[in-house]
């Protein structure tokens, strides 16, 4: 089984500020961590290639410095990491990305599985999953919960929704996008660690996996940021309650009673 | 499809919601996205309509008329009885294709949110993911979309020029539905699966849907969370006994779902589900960003604490010091009081 597993690298989110100027997100100086979604991803796709031989090769589009995500990766089980970089892709949004992710599948050939994380913590769009399997007219199933049955041209998925869930049998090369709980990722050993930062991760450019330039990037890019605000901030003057339980408990209630909340 | 001209543009009109259906029922969702949606379309001086996909839907179409919809645009087969992604998205697709409508909406669901993706990389339209705001630019007609994204922390204005359809997906509970009108006339459209649309490379085999409302934190208007400082699985049945008699449901903190006290579909917050109920009570919750996120536009927000001084203890509108295990007992005997 040939495994793609789609990895971000996003700004953690305790650091995240915003420039009161531009009003965007600063990244600059900021840790930058593996998307946690992707973690689950990466770790089906290593249990899989465990049960059923094969490989799994870690992808991710962005700046130089993304590698670092990739070697994460390879020191927890991936065999190797493609970094997608290059300046023509800069500003892509999930069109554009998820455009750009299958050009570079298609490019790796033979792929039986891709796996993604449910969504990115910095973007939130869940977008690019169902985007890469359209652009490469794949089935997919997404949100899945667990992979309960894998076999060398489908697989059963289990697929969360709001209410519960549903088992669909889908044909390969399919995409997923997986949820937390999928899986329990392992945590990477020394030894994984030094490896993998000896890995030469190959920097695949726009024009080495054939996209067109009209498809990528800002060019590429149906959708357009037009202003980013600070959300609207919760006005509270927190009333705060002490004394017994018993007191504690009246009082909150005779709270609810009055807004007609119970 | 590109639409860079305003030539190319004008060939796309009117306003769609794609309605979201469980079993033969459309869900409320679907009115909140045509109450927002109406207003669109009144805008834009365009008809809404509203899709459905599905088997046994043939009686919703008065009900969408009622609930602002000008047209129902009904596709009933029993092959879209289940969830196939690639049958459905086929089927709108060519939809759209013969129709062109100028703006596409859908609920944020986990259907909505694989579905339409999948619809906006085939039509070649700009799609913006959970949006809680939708507004029509004054100077040029396009479609403002404002969504929430790094996890709330900036809420970001989309906008689609030189693509139609534009297309969002839209967060429940964040739109009001239109009181149903009865009178409200309109017509309904019946389209059919194609053959050729039929995929065949999925095949639902099994369907649950969870009855148990303590899991269902979407449809929530209570919730009832616990933290760290539960300290154990043994309090979410305190949880649990509060929310039945509120008539609401459990909900947790990553740090009780990480330690096992709770199943994951529990988890509100970044890594879990954003909610937005009318009350949200934490207990023993110091407040991550991660997890304030999630629950933050809750409209009343309570907080149970040991520790006065925690990041939730002073955003909520009401702080409780004391211990969890002590208060929440005597807050549902309070509640049995009349």
């Amino acid at each position: 089984m040939k495994i793609v597993v789609c990895i971000k690298q996003v700004p953690g989110t305790n650091d995240a500020k915003i420039d009161p100027e531009t009003k965007r997100i600063i990244r600059e100086g900021i840790k930058a961590i593996t998307n946690p979604f992707d973690a689950y991803a990466l770790e089906e796709g290593v249990r899989i290639k465990e049960k059923l031989g094969g490989e799994v090769i870690a992808i991710s589009m962005g700046p130089p410095r993304a590698d670092a995500v990739l070697r994460e990766a390879i020191s927890v089980g991936a065999d190797r990491g493609i970094l997608l970089s290059d300046r023509p892709f800069g500003g892509s949004d999930t069109w554009a990305t998820s455009y750009a992710l299958a050009k570079a599948i298609e490019k790796i050939g033979g792929v039986d599985l891709v796996i993604c994380g449910k969504q990115a913590i910095d973007g939130d769009t869940a977008q690019v999953g169902p985007g890469i399997a359209a652009q490469l007219g794949w089935p997919q199933a997404t949100f899945v919960m667990a992979l309960t049955e894998i076999g060398s041209d489908y697989f059963l998925a289990k697929r969360m929704h709001e209410d519960g869930y549903d088992i669909a049998r889908v044909s390969l090369p399919a995409v997923i996008t997986v949820v937390k709980d999928i899986n329990q990722p392992r945590v990477p050993t020394l030894k994984g660690r030094l490896a993998a930062q000896k890995v030469d991760i190959p920097v695949w450019t726009a024009e080495f996996i054939g996209a067109d330039l009209h498809k990528i990037g800002l060019d590429g890019s149906p959708t357009r940021v037009v202003k980013t605000n600070p959300p609207p901030s919760r006005h509270t003057n927190t009333m705060k309650i002490e004394g017994t339980p018993a007191e504690c408990a009246a009082k909150l209630v005779h709270e609810l009673r009055i807004r007609s909340l119970v | 499809m590109i639409a860079n001209t305003d030539e190319l543009r004008s060939a796309y009109k009117n306003v769609w919601v794609i309605a979201e259906v469980k079993g033969s029922k459309v869900q409320k969702v679907t009115y909140e996205l045509l109450g927002a949606a109406r207003s669109l379309a009144d805008t834009k001086k365009a008809e809404l309509w509203c899709v459905v996909l599905g088997h046994g839907i043939e009686s919703e179409g008065q009900s969408l008329i009622h609930g602002g919809a000008d047209v129902a645009l009904l596709v009933d087969d029993p092959r879209l009885k289940d969830f196939i992604d690639e049958d459905q998205a086929a089927v709108l697709v060519r939809l759209i294709d013969s129709y062109k409508p100028e703006i596409v909406v859908c609920g944020a669901t986990t259907k909505g949110r694989a579905l339409i993706p999948r619809v906006a990389v085939i039509s070649n339209c700009g799609l913006t993911a959970d949006c809680t705001g939708l507004a029509i630019d004054p100077e040029n007609g396009d479609l403002l979309q404002t969504r929430p994204a790094f996890g709330g922390n900036i809420m970001a204005t989309i906008r689609c020029s030189n693509h139609r359809p534009q297309m969002a997906t839209v967060r429940p509970r964040v739109m009001n539905a239109l009181e149903p009108d009865m009178n409200r006339k309109g017509r309904i459209i019946r389209e059919n699966l194609l053959d050729s649309e039929e995929a065949k490379l999925k095949k639902v085999i099994e369907v649950f849907h969870d009855t148990e409302s303590s899991v269902n934190l979407a449809d929530a208007r209570f919730i009832i969370s616990g933290g760290r400082g539960m300290k154990g699985p043994d309090g979410f049945k305190l949880l649990k006994s509060l929310a039945d008699r509120v008539g609401g449901a459990v909900g947790a903190s990553r740090a009780a779902v990480d330690s096992g006290w709770i199943p994951y579909s529990h988890q509100v917050g970044q890594t879990g589900q954003t909610v937005q109920a009318k009350v949200y009570m934490a207990c023993g919750i110091s407040g991550q960003i991660q997890h304030l996120v999630g629950m933050q536009s809750c409209d009343y927000i309570i907080a149970i604490d040991k520790n006065p001084d925690t990041p939730m203890m002073q955003l909520a509108d009401v702080a409780l010091v004391g211990d969890l295990y002590e208060i929440i007992p005597e807050i549902i005997k309070e509640l049995s009081k009349t």
